[in-house]
């Protein structure tokens, strides 16, 4: 509290109200329900479930994780049941679940991308959806369409057609430039974007001279990816007009304060959930005092406030 | 069965076998959540150069204090093996699906991660306890009786061995006598083999023949008499396990695995863990650890 008065937390991604910055990065808290055990979901500012496409996917086989210097790497390959599954047997679970409810829509073709979000923009309790134009691990598609401007927009050209409510896109980090990459999708009418996904790495086992992950390459996240994630979470903020969602390597509040400093309007935390489960509320709170112990009244005041 | 975050602070700590450490531990504050056998916590590592928790087998629970067998292998289980006595370490448990047994709910089991997919598995998990008759319940105590016929057998290689113990309390405690087959290269490598003995009979394989039957625990001749297990249950090294699987296949034991495909979150939300079965990709973490040989592709 500051003079006895609390801290505003709440945000706002477009039209989109978040009672606090912190949202869960997709693929790293399943569909919230996992973590009931450990959180009050409705404590955070939004849950981004799991990569959601129009067919069913049985990603990548074993193995697809390796533990590298102070972060991992995956190749899941967006397992995921498809969006029928989705709204059958996920959505009457996750709907009522007190906090935004946002979907990750990926694909390997614009049409099924476009499919896949008007299927979702059906569902009364998903507010939003996050664009998946990034994912490393899939052979056609995912992060083909987010190297390339043309490519990001002219998914997010098919998918703005099909899909009326907020519509966030998930920007690669495996760019020359990737401020040309969210101006590109901000001139399709994205009305946010969110970054980075992970970046792509890779690990060999030198007993075996063989390369650890089943497909060779994975995504690399964990606070190996922070500094990168900050940088060009700074970069976009000052390149577009619409709100930024920052993740890439938070750990902690400090880190969330870091990238709003940069400019993020909000965050996102992924790998983190997977050290410390309850990690999400901790670092609300520690935003919370943050903005106390400096006097700021609302969160707002520090998006973008870094000198 | 609720997941908790607890910091533990370490009671015991003994070096075991080669290259093993046998750490006991109780919650710093309040009790245990309640575990079954087979079931496995992430044990939180502040130590240079790791990442990720670890996930260990729940070796044992007595009363408030649980028990792991830790097998230093990489940097986090030399960090977890070199926990003194006082030392604290941050833990969440208990995770994922146990060991099927006699008695137990089967309800409990039937809740499978549907998030991920539709209850797979479940119909093929052989209760093999729901056609024990009381005869045969007396016949377990008979001295009359075959020693093996209608018992369960737990086989164990390496720290494989370490959740056949929880495992074998919790039968004998049924009044079901488990039978413990052991493997490891040499004696030296045997994990608490006296602990063991408290709870049921056990056999040995050593691979040098220094101690027990000469050979791998899938030639041991208790395997090969003409009466029948009433369940075998499986943890140790892959090929050793897939040798057991391949043989209870061959003999139609209802048989159960515990695997430890390597993994990040341990609650099924990262999906790094799957394990190739006949439903699919299915987590280690959620839909596992032990697994019905019948939904794998082994």
């Amino acid at each position: 509290m500051v003079n006895g008065k609390m801290v505003d937390l709440s945000t706002n991604i477009g039209a989109l109200e978040l009672r606090n910055p912190v949202m869960t990065a997709s693929g790293t808290f399943g569909y919230g329900l996992e973590f009931e055990d450990f959180v009050d979901l409705s404590k955070l500012g939004g849950i981004v479930v799991k990569g959601t496409t129009l067919k069913p996917r049985e990603g990548n086989s074993y193995p697809r994780m390796v533990e590298t210097a102070s972060g991992m790497l995956n190749c899941v390959g967006l397992q995921n049941k498809g969006v029928d599954y989705f709204c059958e047997n996920i959505y009457p679970k996750v709907k009522d679940i007190k906090t935004n409810v946002i979907v990750n829509v990926s694909g390997s073709a614009i049409e099924d991308y476009a499919e896949c979000a008007r299927r979702i923009g059906e569902l009364d309790n998903i507010p939003a959806i996050e664009l998946n134009i990034s994912c490393p691990n899939v052979r056609q598609g995912g992060m083909a369409f987010g190297v390339t401007c043309e490519g990001a927009a002219s998914v997010v050209r098919a998918v703005r057609k099909a899909y009326p409510k907020t519509l966030i896109v998930k920007l690669s980090p495996n760019v020359t430039d990737i401020a040309e990459i969210a101006r590109a999708v901000e001139a399709e009418g994205a009305d946010a974007v969110s970054l980075i996904n992970t970046l792509m790495g890779m690990a060999i086992d030198v007993e075996k001279r063989k390369k650890i992950l089943s497909i060779g390459t994975g995504g690399l996240s964990g606070p190996a990816v922070k500094p990168v994630a900050l940088r060009m979470v700074y970069q976009v903020a000052k390149a577009v007009k619409i709100p930024v969602v920052g993740l890439g390597g938070i750990m902690s509040a400090t880190d969330a304060v870091e990238f709003l400093l940069a400019g993020a309007s909000a965050v996102e935390i992924g790998t983190a959930n997977f050290i410390d489960p309850a990690v999400t509320v901790k670092v609300v709170k520690g935003i919370e005092n943050y903005l106390q112990r400096h006097g700021f009244q609302s969160v707002r005041d520090i998006i973008g406030a870094v000198e | 069965m609720k997941k908790e975050i607890l910091d533990l602070r370490v009671t015991h700590s003994e070096s075991v076998g080669t290259g093993c450490v046998f750490l006991k531990a109780v919650p710093v504050e309040g009790s245990l959540p309640e575990c079954q056998p087979g079931q496995f916590a992430q044990l939180m590592v502040d130590g240079p150069g790791v990442f990720l928790r670890r996930p260990i087998s729940i070796h044992d629970v007595e009363g408030n204090e649980i028990s792991f067998l830790v097998q230093v292998v990489g940097e986090g289980t030399r960090w977890l093996g070199s926990l003194k006595v006082g030392d604290i370490v941050n833990t969440v448990l208990p995770l994922g699906r146990g060991f099927c047994f006699g008695g137990e709910k089967r309800e409990e089991r039937g809740e499978r991660n549907e998030l991920s997919g539709e209850g797979a598995g479940v119909s093929s998990i052989h209760d093999s306890y729901s056609t024990l008759r009381q005869e045969d319940i007396i016949s377990l105590f008979s001295p009359l009786s075959s020693l093996y016929n209608k018992r369960p057998i737990l086989i164990g290689g390496g720290v494989g061995v370490a959740p056949l113990l929880f495992l074998g309390k919790r039968l004998k405690a049924k009044g079901i006598q488990p039978t413990f087959l052991l493997g490891a290269r040499t004696k030296e490598q045997l994990l608490r083999l006296d602990a063991f003995r408290e709870v049921g009979e056990v056999l040995v394989t050593t691979e040098d023949g220094s101690m027990g039957e000469r050979g791998f625990v899938t030639q041991h001749s208790s395997l090969f008499s003409s009466l029948s297990p009433l369940h075998i249950y499986t943890c140790g090294p892959s090929p050793m396990m897939k040798a057991v699987a391949r043989l209870a296949r061959e003999k139609g034991w209802p048989c159960e695995v515990s695997l430890e495909n390597r993994m990040a979150c341990g609650v099924g939300a990262c999906l790094c863990c799957v394990e190739d079965t006949t439903t699919g990709n299915r987590c280690v973490c959620t839909d596992g650890p032990v697994f019905n040989i019948n939904d794998l592709k082994w």
